[in-house]
């Protein structure tokens, strides 16, 4: 198989895309090597977006995943605007620019694209925050308006209330869940967490959906909430989630039902990989299929699909890892806490600032989170990794 | 080899530690500590994993 692997093709020049093409390069393939972006910018790192470059703190270019002249060391033929259009697996090319690109292997790392409120297209002054971009745009609009509506208390959506109440932004937080992250975090942390943004001023409308937003001549002027209360306001963040950036590839035959589906081993057909946020495949460990947003998901995979396209067979099965910044606090993850009925502090205490806390279901550890502990979470994770049987001493 | 890391863009999972224990700590924060600046080419493979692990890219090897 190695052999016959000289072109290999990547759609998608994010963090999963760059560190395949990268990844390939250190481990020993040699033939031509082209990275397709859809955005003109040589390709950035996202986490920093909802953090220190919408803090200001950071210019743009300190984003940049790979020092330009590096491209050329390592032969990397990266194409900035080149969304690739479509894909046809039998014949192994990939349509870009009006031209059929032949490939030997081709990985999908196309990544996500939020999700919209309906009825919302064209309406100035509705933001979402994936691209570079739409961080500048979103900024600007912040900051000139002064008072900014959330929509959606995910990750994103927490997280980016927390970065404008530090830009002395008056900030409206808006999530049918009664506390922000309860899904992903469980209702201890998700209540710490609403607390926490109480007490910086964040005006949280909790338990309440969006039923619609206001306009006057195509520009928003407010967000009317699932109880009739409307919020005024001439910006808003729509941050309720995404959905995987596979529309170019329909009719080619892959399963698209979640993201481009794949086998344990990131192969969605003969030639084709995924890898990143639009990647969803066969976990071993776990015995299901996952799709997983997270920073070093991207990179892990990647890696993992570099090694398969030149010949190796070991099936991908991570423990996850995602963090948050939120004002002082470092939320970190390690492994599963959703879908989970046990949950115990194992080392310092919520009112002391800093713990660690352990989720668990059918009597196994299943996931980890720190709570300004990193530290003492990197000894959690083995538990994680080993899915340890949950501790007896400590309660359920 | 030389090890630099960016302090401040740092995010603390450990990854680098992962990968090669005998290089990297991390402080009380979370933070990375290059335990031993410029290690050995033995340790090559792994420090340069490490630096591609790196969530926030924050490991640069000099020459790179
Ligand atoms: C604001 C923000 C904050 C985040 N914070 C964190 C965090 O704190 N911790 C964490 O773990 N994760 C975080 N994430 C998630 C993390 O950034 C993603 O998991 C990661 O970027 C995924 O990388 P990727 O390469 O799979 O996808 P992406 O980074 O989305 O890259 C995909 C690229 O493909 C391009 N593309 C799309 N369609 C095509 C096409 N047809 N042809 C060519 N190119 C195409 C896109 O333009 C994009 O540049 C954050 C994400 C955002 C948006
Ligand atoms: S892997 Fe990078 S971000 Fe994580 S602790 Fe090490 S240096 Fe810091």
């Amino acid at each position: 198989m190695t052999a016959a692997l000289r072109r290999v093709v990547i759609a998608g020049a994010g963090a999963a895309g760059l560190t395949a093409a990268e990844s390939l390069r250190a481990d020993g393939f040699d033939g031509e090597l082209t990275l397709l972006g859809a955005e003109p910018h040589r390709p950035y790192d996202r986490p920093p977006l909802s953090k220190q470059l919408l803090a200001g703190a950071w210019a743009p270019d300190r984003l940049e995943l790979l020092a330009g002249h590096r491209y050329d060391e390592l032969g990397i033929d990266w194409r900035p605007s080149s969304a690739a259009t479509s894909v046809s697996v039998p014949d192994r090319t990939v349509r870009v620019a009006g031209a059929d690109l032949p490939y030997d292997a081709l990985l999908v790392a196309t990544g996500v694209r939020p999700r919209t409120l309906p009825g919302t297209a064209g309406l100035a002054g509705v933001h979402v925050l994936r691209t570079l971009d739409d961080t500048v745009a979103f900024q600007a609009a912040a900051r000139s308006t002064g008072r900014v509506v959330v929509v959606g208390a995910g990750f994103l959506g927490a997280e980016t209330a927390a970065t404008l109440r530090g830009l002395d932004v008056a900030v409206t937080l808006v999530d049918p869940a009664p506390a922000p992250l309860l899904r992903q975090v469980g209702p201890v942390v998700a209540g710490l967490l609403a607390r926490l943004h109480a007490e910086h001023g964040v005006d949280l409308r909790l338990g309440t959906g969006v039923a619609g937003l206001t306009s006057d001549d195509g520009r928003v002027t407010g967000v009317r909430l699932a109880d009739g209360t409307i919020v005024p306001t001439t910006c808003v963040l729509v941050a309720i989630g995404s959905v995987p950036a596979t529309d170019w590839l329909a009719g080619s035959g892959l399963d698209l039902a979640d993201g481009v589906g794949c086998d344990a081993r990131c192969r969605a057909a003969p030639g084709v990989f995924a890898a990143g946020d639009v990647a969803r495949w066969f976990h071993r460990g776990r015995g299901e299929s996952v799709r997983i947003e997270h920073r070093t998901n991207a990179t892990e995979q990647a890696m993992a699909v570099s090694r398969a396209m030149l010949g190796a067979d070991d099936p991908y099965q991570p423990v996850p890892y995602v963090w948050s910044d939120q004002y002082d606090v470092k939320l970190q993850v390690y492994g599963r806490l959703t879908g989970t009925d046990r949950f115990t502090v194992v080392s310092g205490s919520p009112d002391d600032g800093r713990f660690v806390a352990l989720y668990g279901s059918d009597g196994r550890v299943t996931g980890a989170l720190g709570w300004r502990s990193a530290r003492e979470l990197l000894r959690a994770r083995a538990m994680v990794a080993e899915a340890a049987p949950w501790p007896d001493a400590a309660p359920a | 080899m030389m090890i630099e890391v960016e302090i401040d863009q740092c995010v603390g999972g450990g990854q680098c530690v992962m990968a090669a224990p005998d290089v990297f700590d991390q402080d009380d924060d979370g933070l990375v500590v290059v335990l031993d600046e410029n290690p050995g080419p033995d340790r090559a493979d792994d420090v340069a994993l490490a630096a591609r692990l790196c969530p926030a890219r924050a490991i640069r090897l000099a020459g790179t």
